[in-house]
Protein backbone atom coordinates (compact mmCIF):
# COMPACT_ATOMS: atom_id res chain seq x y z
CA UNK A 1 0.00 0.00 0.00
CA UNK A 2 1.33 3.26 -0.57
CA UNK A 3 2.44 6.09 2.03
CA UNK A 4 0.07 8.53 3.24
CA UNK A 5 1.83 11.26 2.20
CA UNK A 6 4.86 11.46 0.72
CA UNK A 7 7.34 14.03 -0.70
CA UNK A 8 10.03 12.78 -3.16
CA UNK A 9 12.86 14.61 -3.44
CA UNK A 10 10.71 17.94 -3.70
CA UNK A 11 11.92 21.30 -4.63
CA UNK A 12 9.86 24.70 -4.90
CA UNK A 13 11.52 27.96 -5.91
CA UNK A 14 8.90 31.12 -5.36
CA UNK A 15 10.85 33.59 -8.50
CA UNK A 16 14.58 32.94 -7.34
CA UNK A 17 13.85 31.88 -3.63
CA UNK A 18 14.65 28.38 -3.01
CA UNK A 19 11.98 27.26 -0.31
CA UNK A 20 12.29 23.36 -0.22
CA UNK A 21 15.86 22.40 -2.24
CA UNK A 22 15.60 18.38 -2.40
CA UNK A 23 13.09 16.97 0.74
CA UNK A 24 11.61 13.61 0.88
CA UNK A 25 9.39 12.66 3.47
CA UNK A 26 7.47 9.40 3.88
CA UNK A 27 4.41 8.89 6.43
CA UNK A 28 2.60 6.05 6.62
CA UNK A 29 -0.98 5.77 7.42
CA UNK A 30 -1.07 6.27 11.14
CA UNK A 31 1.85 8.28 12.05
CA UNK A 32 2.07 11.19 13.96
CA UNK A 33 4.47 14.17 12.75
CA UNK A 34 5.71 16.98 13.94
CA UNK A 35 7.83 19.03 11.24
CA UNK A 36 10.09 21.28 13.13
CA UNK A 37 12.13 24.07 12.11
CA UNK A 38 12.30 28.05 12.19
CA UNK A 39 10.39 30.17 10.65
CA UNK A 40 11.18 30.19 6.28
CA UNK A 41 12.67 26.73 7.00
CA UNK A 42 9.92 25.79 4.36
CA UNK A 43 7.36 24.02 6.47
CA UNK A 44 4.47 25.70 4.88
CA UNK A 45 5.42 24.84 1.54
CA UNK A 46 5.92 20.92 2.62
CA UNK A 47 2.41 21.16 3.75
CA UNK A 48 1.41 22.99 0.60
CA UNK A 49 2.46 20.62 -1.78
CA UNK A 50 1.39 17.86 0.35
CA UNK A 51 -2.30 18.63 0.34
CA UNK A 52 -1.90 20.53 -3.28
CA UNK A 53 -2.05 23.64 -2.73
CA UNK A 54 1.30 24.70 -4.59
CA UNK A 55 2.60 22.01 -7.09
CA UNK A 56 6.74 21.10 -6.50
CA UNK A 57 8.82 22.75 -8.72
CA UNK A 58 10.71 19.19 -9.21
CA UNK A 59 10.13 16.33 -7.38
CA UNK A 60 6.88 15.09 -6.52
CA UNK A 61 4.28 15.68 -3.39
CA UNK A 62 1.70 11.92 -3.41
CA UNK A 63 -1.52 11.33 -0.96
CA UNK A 64 -2.30 7.95 -1.10
CA UNK A 65 0.12 7.21 -3.98
CA UNK A 66 -2.10 9.89 -6.09
CA UNK A 67 -1.65 13.27 -6.74
CA UNK A 68 -3.15 15.52 -4.06
CA UNK A 69 -5.66 17.33 -5.99
CA UNK A 70 -7.34 14.54 -6.94
CA UNK A 71 -10.86 15.22 -5.48
CA UNK A 72 -10.92 11.74 -3.92
CA UNK A 73 -7.58 11.57 -2.28
CA UNK A 74 -8.71 15.05 -0.98
CA UNK A 75 -12.21 13.51 0.67
CA UNK A 76 -10.30 11.39 2.81
CA UNK A 77 -7.96 14.76 4.08
CA UNK A 78 -8.70 17.29 6.15
CA UNK A 79 -6.56 21.01 6.12
CA UNK A 80 -5.73 23.17 8.71
CA UNK A 81 -4.02 26.23 7.11
CA UNK A 82 -1.88 29.14 8.93
CA UNK A 83 -3.33 31.95 6.75
CA UNK A 84 -7.14 31.57 5.62
CA UNK A 85 -10.47 32.75 6.01
CA UNK A 86 -14.22 31.74 6.15
CA UNK A 87 -17.31 33.54 5.47
CA UNK A 88 -17.53 35.72 8.09
CA UNK A 89 -21.62 36.35 8.35
CA UNK A 90 -22.15 32.13 8.49
CA UNK A 91 -22.87 30.80 11.64
CA UNK A 92 -20.59 28.53 12.78
CA UNK A 93 -22.83 25.45 12.95
CA UNK A 94 -23.95 26.41 9.34
CA UNK A 95 -20.06 26.10 7.84
CA UNK A 96 -19.44 23.31 9.76
CA UNK A 97 -22.55 21.51 8.33
CA UNK A 98 -20.83 23.14 4.94
CA UNK A 99 -18.11 21.64 5.21
CA UNK A 100 -19.53 18.28 6.22
CA UNK A 101 -21.51 18.18 3.08
CA UNK A 102 -18.14 17.68 0.77
CA UNK A 103 -16.92 14.69 2.56
CA UNK A 104 -18.47 10.94 1.94
CA UNK A 105 -18.85 9.81 5.87
CA UNK A 106 -18.64 13.11 7.84
CA UNK A 107 -18.66 13.12 11.55
CA UNK A 108 -21.41 14.36 13.17
CA UNK A 109 -22.02 18.01 13.00
CA UNK A 110 -22.50 18.06 16.63
CA UNK A 111 -19.75 16.11 17.66
CA UNK A 112 -17.04 17.78 15.14
CA UNK A 113 -17.97 21.29 16.87
CA UNK A 114 -17.46 19.23 20.31
CA UNK A 115 -14.18 17.92 19.05
CA UNK A 116 -13.13 21.82 18.90
CA UNK A 117 -14.61 22.84 22.09
CA UNK A 118 -17.15 25.28 20.21
CA UNK A 119 -20.26 24.03 21.58
CA UNK A 120 -21.48 27.25 23.26
CA UNK A 121 -20.48 29.04 19.77
CA UNK A 122 -22.14 26.83 17.46
CA UNK A 123 -24.61 29.47 16.78
CA UNK A 124 -22.29 32.60 16.85
CA UNK A 125 -21.37 34.33 14.09
CA UNK A 126 -17.89 33.65 12.54
CA UNK A 127 -17.19 37.02 12.46
CA UNK A 128 -18.04 37.18 16.28
CA UNK A 129 -15.39 34.62 17.11
CA UNK A 130 -12.15 35.39 19.09
CA UNK A 131 -8.63 34.55 17.76
CA UNK A 132 -8.54 31.39 19.45
CA UNK A 133 -12.00 30.17 19.16
CA UNK A 134 -11.58 30.85 15.02
CA UNK A 135 -8.19 28.63 15.03
CA UNK A 136 -10.81 25.77 16.92
CA UNK A 137 -13.53 26.64 14.25
CA UNK A 138 -10.53 25.92 11.57
CA UNK A 139 -9.49 22.22 13.39
CA UNK A 140 -13.59 21.58 13.38
CA UNK A 141 -13.51 22.27 9.99
CA UNK A 142 -10.28 20.20 9.18
CA UNK A 143 -11.63 17.03 11.26
CA UNK A 144 -15.69 17.35 10.28
CA UNK A 145 -14.99 14.95 7.33
CA UNK A 146 -13.49 12.38 9.53
CA UNK A 147 -10.90 12.35 7.40
CA UNK A 148 -7.68 9.61 7.49
CA UNK A 149 -5.03 12.44 7.06
CA UNK A 150 -5.22 15.49 9.22
CA UNK A 151 -2.08 18.42 8.56
CA UNK A 152 -2.20 21.30 10.50
CA UNK A 153 -0.37 24.05 9.65
CA UNK A 154 0.79 26.01 12.68
CA UNK A 155 -2.64 25.09 14.57
CA UNK A 156 -1.61 26.91 17.45
CA UNK A 157 0.17 30.17 16.84
CA UNK A 158 -1.09 32.82 18.68
CA UNK A 159 -2.59 31.59 21.42
CA UNK A 160 -1.80 31.57 25.00
CA UNK A 161 -0.16 28.64 26.76
CA UNK A 162 -3.24 27.21 28.10
CA UNK A 163 -4.79 27.60 25.16
CA UNK A 164 -2.30 25.49 23.20
CA UNK A 165 -2.12 23.08 25.77
CA UNK A 166 -5.39 21.97 25.82
CA UNK A 167 -5.48 22.52 21.38
CA UNK A 168 -2.87 19.92 22.08
CA UNK A 169 -4.76 17.70 23.40
CA UNK A 170 -7.89 17.69 21.11
CA UNK A 171 -5.45 17.04 18.48
CA UNK A 172 -3.76 14.16 20.75
CA UNK A 173 -7.41 12.97 21.11
CA UNK A 174 -7.99 12.98 17.60
CA UNK A 175 -4.70 10.76 16.55
CA UNK A 176 -5.74 8.58 19.26
CA UNK A 177 -8.45 7.16 16.92
CA UNK A 178 -5.54 5.75 15.05
CA UNK A 179 -5.29 8.79 12.36
CA UNK A 180 -2.31 10.11 10.61
CA UNK A 181 -1.50 13.81 12.16
CA UNK A 182 1.07 15.96 10.32
CA UNK A 183 2.01 19.07 11.63
CA UNK A 184 4.36 22.14 11.84
CA UNK A 185 5.19 24.16 14.88
CA UNK A 186 8.01 26.06 15.68
CA UNK A 187 7.14 25.30 19.42
CA UNK A 188 9.04 22.26 19.95
CA UNK A 189 7.36 21.19 23.22
CA UNK A 190 4.06 20.42 20.46
CA UNK A 191 6.37 18.28 19.33
CA UNK A 192 7.51 16.47 21.94
CA UNK A 193 3.66 15.87 23.53
CA UNK A 194 2.21 15.05 20.47
CA UNK A 195 4.42 13.21 17.95
CA UNK A 196 6.06 9.98 17.88
CA UNK A 197 8.28 11.31 14.50
CA UNK A 198 9.63 14.55 14.51
CA UNK A 199 11.12 16.01 11.26
CA UNK A 200 13.10 18.86 11.08
CA UNK A 201 13.23 21.24 8.68
CA UNK A 202 16.42 24.12 7.49
CA UNK A 203 16.62 25.92 5.41
CA UNK A 204 14.33 23.92 2.75
CA UNK A 205 16.95 20.67 3.47
CA UNK A 206 15.32 17.74 5.50
CA UNK A 207 18.20 17.98 8.76
CA UNK A 208 16.73 14.81 11.07
CA UNK A 209 13.81 12.48 11.17
CA UNK A 210 13.33 10.21 14.27
CA UNK A 211 11.36 9.99 17.07
CA UNK A 212 11.60 13.03 19.33
CA UNK A 213 13.93 11.19 22.29
CA UNK A 214 16.55 10.10 19.69
CA UNK A 215 16.41 13.18 18.62
CA UNK A 216 17.58 15.05 22.16
CA UNK A 217 20.46 12.00 22.52
CA UNK A 218 21.78 12.61 19.37
CA UNK A 219 22.61 16.12 19.44
CA UNK A 220 22.80 16.92 22.79
CA UNK A 221 21.96 14.92 25.68
CA UNK A 222 22.65 17.16 28.62
CA UNK A 223 22.55 20.73 29.44
CA UNK A 224 25.49 22.06 31.62
CA UNK A 225 24.94 25.23 33.68
CA UNK A 226 27.72 26.80 35.61
CA UNK A 227 29.62 29.87 36.95
CA UNK A 228 32.91 30.82 36.08
CA UNK A 229 34.31 34.07 36.65
CA UNK A 230 36.86 34.94 33.77
CA UNK A 231 35.85 32.18 31.54
CA UNK A 232 36.14 33.09 27.99
CA UNK A 233 34.66 31.27 24.56
CA UNK A 234 38.51 30.18 23.49
CA UNK A 235 39.03 28.71 27.07
CA UNK A 236 36.30 25.87 25.64
CA UNK A 237 38.21 25.31 22.24
CA UNK A 238 38.51 21.57 21.44
CA UNK A 239 35.73 20.23 23.89
CA UNK A 240 32.69 18.09 22.36
CA UNK A 241 30.26 21.32 23.59
CA UNK A 242 27.43 23.34 21.33
CA UNK A 243 25.50 25.90 22.00
CA UNK A 244 27.76 27.92 24.24
CA UNK A 245 26.62 31.10 25.73
CA UNK A 246 28.31 33.08 28.20
CA UNK A 247 26.81 35.72 30.39
CA UNK A 248 27.58 37.48 33.26
CA UNK A 249 29.93 34.80 33.91
CA UNK A 250 27.28 32.35 33.89
CA UNK A 251 27.74 29.62 31.18
CA UNK A 252 25.07 27.79 29.38
CA UNK A 253 26.27 24.65 27.04
CA UNK A 254 25.50 21.70 25.32
CA UNK A 255 27.21 18.41 25.27
CA UNK A 256 26.96 14.28 25.55
CA UNK A 257 29.75 14.13 27.60
CA UNK A 258 29.69 16.20 30.61
CA UNK A 259 31.99 14.29 32.59
CA UNK A 260 34.55 14.98 29.62
CA UNK A 261 33.68 18.56 29.35
CA UNK A 262 34.68 18.70 33.53
CA UNK A 263 37.87 16.71 33.18
CA UNK A 264 39.12 19.14 30.77
CA UNK A 265 38.16 22.07 32.49
CA UNK A 266 39.67 21.18 35.66
CA UNK A 267 42.74 20.26 33.90
CA UNK A 268 42.71 23.58 32.30
CA UNK A 269 42.46 25.31 35.65
CA UNK A 270 38.98 26.61 35.61
CA UNK A 271 37.48 27.61 38.26
CA UNK A 272 33.50 26.64 38.48
CA UNK A 273 31.03 27.03 40.88
CA UNK A 274 27.16 26.30 40.99
CA UNK A 275 27.20 23.10 38.59
CA UNK A 276 23.92 21.81 37.20
CA UNK A 277 23.55 19.47 35.02
CA UNK A 278 20.08 18.54 33.10
CA UNK A 279 19.03 16.47 30.09
CA UNK A 280 18.52 18.46 27.14
CA UNK A 281 14.83 18.80 26.13
CA UNK A 282 13.64 19.37 22.27
CA UNK A 283 14.23 23.29 22.54
CA UNK A 284 17.54 22.75 23.42
CA UNK A 285 18.35 20.22 20.67
CA UNK A 286 16.76 21.65 18.12
CA UNK A 287 18.46 25.17 18.74
CA UNK A 288 21.90 23.15 18.82
CA UNK A 289 20.92 21.64 15.42
CA UNK A 290 19.61 24.54 13.65
CA UNK A 291 22.51 26.94 14.53
CA UNK A 292 24.72 28.46 11.90
CA UNK B 1 -22.89 19.34 -1.24
CA UNK B 2 -24.73 21.82 -3.78
CA UNK B 3 -27.87 22.36 -1.62
CA UNK B 4 -25.57 22.83 1.24
CA UNK B 5 -23.15 25.01 -0.86
CA UNK B 6 -25.90 27.05 -2.28
CA UNK B 7 -27.97 27.53 0.97
CA UNK B 8 -24.26 29.14 2.53
CA UNK B 9 -23.88 31.38 -0.42
CA UNK B 10 -27.11 32.74 -0.29
CA UNK B 11 -26.96 33.29 3.65
CA UNK B 12 -23.65 34.55 2.86
CA UNK B 13 -25.16 37.57 0.52
CA UNK B 14 -28.60 37.70 2.37
CA UNK B 15 -26.66 38.52 5.48
CA UNK B 16 -25.09 41.24 4.24
CA UNK B 17 -27.25 44.14 4.30
CA UNK B 18 -25.61 46.78 2.14
CA UNK B 19 -25.72 44.31 -0.56
CA UNK B 20 -29.23 42.15 -0.06
CA UNK B 21 -30.84 45.95 1.09
CA UNK B 22 -29.39 47.58 -1.79
CA UNK B 23 -30.13 45.27 -4.68
CA UNK B 24 -33.53 44.67 -3.30
CA UNK B 25 -34.79 48.53 -2.26
CA UNK B 26 -32.62 50.41 -4.77
CA UNK B 27 -34.69 49.75 -7.71
CA UNK B 28 -37.75 50.59 -5.84
CA UNK B 29 -36.43 53.92 -4.47
CA UNK B 30 -35.41 54.89 -8.01
CA UNK B 31 -38.74 53.72 -9.85
CA UNK B 32 -40.70 55.78 -7.05
CA UNK B 33 -38.85 58.61 -7.87
CA UNK B 34 -38.33 58.27 -11.52
CA UNK B 35 -40.88 56.09 -12.67
CA UNK B 36 -44.29 57.05 -10.58
CA UNK B 37 -44.69 60.92 -11.20
CA UNK B 38 -44.79 60.41 -14.99
CA UNK B 39 -46.00 56.91 -15.16
CA UNK B 40 -49.19 57.33 -17.27
CA UNK B 41 -47.37 59.57 -19.95
CA UNK B 42 -48.39 57.76 -23.15
CA UNK B 43 -44.86 56.81 -25.11
CA UNK B 44 -44.35 55.38 -28.72
CA UNK B 45 -46.32 52.12 -29.06
CA UNK B 46 -48.86 53.56 -26.69
CA UNK B 47 -46.39 51.94 -24.09
CA UNK B 48 -47.02 53.88 -20.55
CA UNK B 49 -44.12 55.28 -19.01
CA UNK B 50 -44.65 53.21 -15.92
CA UNK B 51 -44.34 50.19 -17.57
CA UNK B 52 -41.03 51.26 -19.60
CA UNK B 53 -39.79 52.20 -16.58
CA UNK B 54 -40.11 49.31 -14.97
CA UNK B 55 -38.63 46.93 -17.74
CA UNK B 56 -35.37 49.78 -17.60
CA UNK B 57 -35.58 49.01 -13.49
CA UNK B 58 -35.94 45.18 -13.72
CA UNK B 59 -32.85 45.06 -16.33
CA UNK B 60 -31.13 47.30 -14.12
CA UNK B 61 -31.90 45.45 -10.50
CA UNK B 62 -30.70 42.04 -12.11
CA UNK B 63 -27.60 42.96 -14.11
CA UNK B 64 -26.63 44.87 -10.61
CA UNK B 65 -27.02 41.64 -8.57
CA UNK B 66 -24.66 39.88 -10.71
CA UNK B 67 -22.31 41.85 -11.07
CA UNK B 68 -22.10 42.95 -7.38
CA UNK B 69 -22.79 39.34 -6.16
CA UNK B 70 -20.03 37.90 -8.03
CA UNK B 71 -17.64 40.84 -8.29
CA UNK B 72 -17.52 41.74 -4.54
CA UNK B 73 -18.19 38.17 -3.30
CA UNK B 74 -15.00 36.89 -5.37
CA UNK B 75 -12.80 40.00 -4.47
CA UNK B 76 -13.41 39.59 -0.86
CA UNK B 77 -12.92 36.02 -0.52
CA UNK B 78 -9.51 36.35 -2.30
CA UNK B 79 -8.64 39.30 0.05
CA UNK B 80 -9.43 36.82 3.06
CA UNK B 81 -8.13 34.08 1.53
CA UNK B 82 -10.95 32.04 2.11
CA UNK B 83 -10.31 30.51 -1.68
CA UNK B 84 -6.93 28.79 0.27
CA UNK B 85 -9.01 26.67 2.03
CA UNK B 86 -11.91 25.81 -0.08
CA UNK B 87 -9.24 24.74 -2.34
CA UNK B 88 -7.92 21.96 0.01
CA UNK B 89 -11.30 20.56 0.19
CA UNK B 90 -12.73 18.06 -1.84
CA UNK B 91 -15.52 20.59 -2.81
CA UNK B 92 -15.63 19.95 -7.04
CA UNK B 93 -14.67 23.84 -8.36
CA UNK B 94 -17.81 23.16 -11.00
CA UNK B 95 -20.35 22.60 -7.65
CA UNK B 96 -18.79 26.13 -6.13
CA UNK B 97 -19.31 28.12 -9.15
CA UNK B 98 -22.83 26.55 -9.98
CA UNK B 99 -23.91 27.36 -6.51
CA UNK B 100 -23.08 30.68 -6.81
CA UNK B 101 -25.05 31.23 -10.24
CA UNK B 102 -27.78 29.43 -8.58
CA UNK B 103 -27.77 32.01 -5.64
CA UNK B 104 -27.56 34.84 -7.91
CA UNK B 105 -30.37 33.84 -10.25
CA UNK B 106 -32.59 33.27 -7.09
CA UNK B 107 -31.11 36.55 -5.99
CA UNK B 108 -32.01 38.48 -8.90
CA UNK B 109 -35.30 36.75 -9.07
CA UNK B 110 -36.22 38.27 -5.49
CA UNK B 111 -35.53 41.81 -6.97
CA UNK B 112 -38.40 41.13 -9.59
CA UNK B 113 -40.60 39.95 -6.78
CA UNK B 114 -40.53 42.53 -5.05
CA UNK B 115 -40.14 45.25 -7.94
CA UNK B 116 -43.23 43.88 -10.02
CA UNK B 117 -45.49 44.22 -7.45
CA UNK B 118 -44.49 47.40 -6.09
CA UNK B 119 -44.89 48.83 -10.23
CA UNK B 120 -48.07 47.46 -10.53
CA UNK B 121 -49.34 49.47 -7.34
CA UNK B 122 -47.48 52.69 -7.01
CA UNK B 123 -46.87 52.94 -10.83
CA UNK B 124 -50.33 51.33 -12.18
CA UNK B 125 -48.72 49.20 -13.98
CA UNK B 126 -51.17 46.69 -16.13
CA UNK B 127 -49.72 44.10 -18.46
CA UNK B 128 -50.72 40.27 -20.05
CA UNK B 129 -49.59 37.91 -17.53
CA UNK B 130 -47.64 36.65 -20.53
CA UNK B 131 -45.69 39.75 -21.13
CA UNK B 132 -44.95 39.94 -17.47
CA UNK B 133 -43.53 36.25 -17.59
CA UNK B 134 -41.55 37.06 -21.00
CA UNK B 135 -39.85 39.95 -18.88
CA UNK B 136 -38.87 38.20 -15.97
CA UNK B 137 -37.55 35.10 -18.20
CA UNK B 138 -35.81 37.87 -21.06
CA UNK B 139 -33.94 39.56 -17.88
CA UNK B 140 -32.88 36.90 -15.88
CA UNK B 141 -31.76 34.62 -19.26
CA UNK B 142 -30.16 37.89 -20.39
CA UNK B 143 -27.98 38.67 -17.66
CA UNK B 144 -25.69 35.70 -18.08
CA UNK B 145 -23.21 37.58 -19.64
CA UNK B 146 -22.85 40.02 -16.10
CA UNK B 147 -22.17 37.31 -14.36
CA UNK B 148 -18.72 36.68 -16.24
CA UNK B 149 -18.10 40.35 -15.83
CA UNK B 150 -18.50 40.72 -11.97
CA UNK B 151 -16.03 37.53 -11.97
CA UNK B 152 -13.96 39.46 -13.93
CA UNK B 153 -13.79 42.44 -12.00
CA UNK B 154 -13.40 39.69 -8.88
CA UNK B 155 -10.22 38.70 -10.07
CA UNK B 156 -9.26 41.71 -11.95
CA UNK B 157 -9.90 44.17 -8.57
CA UNK B 158 -8.42 43.82 -5.44
CA UNK B 159 -11.10 43.27 -1.74
CA UNK B 160 -11.08 47.30 -1.15
CA UNK B 161 -11.50 48.45 -4.96
CA UNK B 162 -14.34 46.20 -6.21
CA UNK B 163 -17.02 48.02 -4.81
CA UNK B 164 -15.40 51.05 -6.08
CA UNK B 165 -14.36 49.88 -9.71
CA UNK B 166 -18.12 48.16 -10.21
CA UNK B 167 -19.38 51.39 -9.54
CA UNK B 168 -17.58 52.85 -11.74
CA UNK B 169 -18.27 50.79 -14.57
CA UNK B 170 -22.09 49.69 -13.57
CA UNK B 171 -23.45 53.13 -12.89
CA UNK B 172 -22.38 55.01 -15.94
CA UNK B 173 -22.93 52.35 -18.20
CA UNK B 174 -26.47 52.16 -17.12
CA UNK B 175 -26.73 56.03 -17.59
CA UNK B 176 -25.02 55.82 -20.96
CA UNK B 177 -27.73 53.14 -21.57
CA UNK B 178 -30.63 54.84 -20.76
CA UNK B 179 -32.13 52.59 -18.24
CA UNK B 180 -32.58 55.81 -15.84
CA UNK B 181 -33.64 58.33 -19.17
CA UNK B 182 -34.54 57.41 -22.00
CA UNK B 183 -31.66 57.19 -24.88
CA UNK B 184 -32.88 60.26 -26.79
CA UNK B 185 -32.73 62.15 -23.23
CA UNK B 186 -28.70 61.50 -23.27
CA UNK B 187 -26.37 63.33 -24.90
CA UNK B 188 -25.48 62.83 -28.90
CA UNK B 189 -22.22 61.74 -28.32
CA UNK B 190 -23.21 58.60 -25.66
CA UNK B 191 -26.61 57.98 -28.14
CA UNK B 192 -24.38 57.38 -30.11
CA UNK B 193 -22.01 54.63 -28.27
CA UNK B 194 -24.93 53.32 -26.05
CA UNK B 195 -25.59 50.66 -29.07
CA UNK B 196 -22.65 49.29 -28.27
CA UNK B 197 -23.00 48.56 -24.72
CA UNK B 198 -23.85 45.56 -23.10
CA UNK B 199 -26.26 46.86 -20.68
CA UNK B 200 -28.20 48.88 -23.69
CA UNK B 201 -28.98 45.61 -25.63
CA UNK B 202 -30.19 43.90 -22.02
CA UNK B 203 -32.58 47.19 -22.10
CA UNK B 204 -33.77 46.84 -25.42
CA UNK B 205 -34.51 43.13 -24.72
CA UNK B 206 -36.28 44.61 -21.51
CA UNK B 207 -38.57 47.14 -23.54
CA UNK B 208 -39.18 44.91 -26.54
CA UNK B 209 -40.88 42.54 -23.70
CA UNK B 210 -43.64 45.30 -22.62
CA UNK B 211 -44.26 46.49 -26.44
CA UNK B 212 -42.20 49.41 -26.62
CA UNK B 213 -40.79 49.45 -30.58
CA UNK B 214 -36.92 48.79 -30.48
CA UNK B 215 -35.20 49.95 -32.98
CA UNK B 216 -33.69 46.15 -33.97
CA UNK B 217 -34.67 42.74 -34.00
CA UNK B 218 -34.37 41.35 -30.66
CA UNK B 219 -32.44 38.52 -32.10
CA UNK B 220 -29.69 41.46 -32.75
CA UNK B 221 -29.67 41.94 -28.78
CA UNK B 222 -29.31 38.56 -28.28
CA UNK B 223 -26.92 38.18 -30.50
CA UNK B 224 -25.02 41.18 -29.08
CA UNK B 225 -25.15 39.74 -25.40
CA UNK B 226 -24.10 36.77 -26.37
CA UNK B 227 -20.91 38.40 -28.05
CA UNK B 228 -19.93 40.25 -24.56
CA UNK B 229 -21.15 37.12 -22.76
CA UNK B 230 -18.08 35.19 -24.82
CA UNK B 231 -15.54 38.31 -24.21
CA UNK B 232 -16.13 38.88 -20.52
CA UNK B 233 -16.30 35.04 -19.94
CA UNK B 234 -12.60 34.21 -21.87
CA UNK B 235 -11.50 37.72 -19.73
CA UNK B 236 -13.14 36.04 -16.28
CA UNK B 237 -11.12 32.64 -17.19
CA UNK B 238 -8.14 34.63 -18.37
CA UNK B 239 -8.03 36.29 -15.24
CA UNK B 240 -8.89 33.63 -13.03
CA UNK B 241 -5.68 31.15 -14.46
CA UNK B 242 -4.00 34.22 -13.85
CA UNK B 243 -4.09 34.12 -10.59
CA UNK B 244 -3.99 30.85 -10.43
CA UNK B 245 -0.45 30.30 -11.87
CA UNK B 246 0.62 32.90 -8.87
CA UNK B 247 -1.14 31.52 -6.00
CA UNK B 248 -1.42 27.90 -6.65
CA UNK B 249 1.50 26.98 -8.81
Amino acid sequence: MPPAAELIDATKKYGEIEALRGVTIRIELGDVVAILGPNGAGKTTSISLLVGLRKPTSGKALLFGLEPTNLLVRSRVGVMLQESGVPAMLKVREIVDLFRSYYPKPLPRDRAIAMAGLEEKANALVKELSGGQRQRLYFALAVCGDPDVLFLDEPTVGMDVEGRRSFIERIAEFARMGRTVVLTTHYLEEADQLAKRVIVIDRGVVIADAPPAEIKSKVAGRRMRFVAPDLTERDLEGLPVTAVSITDHRVQLLTNRPEAVLRDLFQRGVDISDLEVAGADLEDAFIAMTSH
Amino acid sequence: MLVQQTKAEFLKLWRVPAFSATSLLLPLVFYSFIGIGQASQVMQGGVRFGAYFLASMAVYAVANVMIFSFGISVATERGMKMDLLMRATPLPPLIYLLSRCITAVVFAGLTLVVLFPFAYIAGDVRLDASVWLTLAYRVLLGSIPFIALGFAIGYLSGPSSAVAVINLIYLPMAFASGLFFPKQLLPQIIQNISPYLPLYRFGQLGWNAIGYPTSESVTTDWLYLAGYGVVFFAIAVWAYRREESRKFS
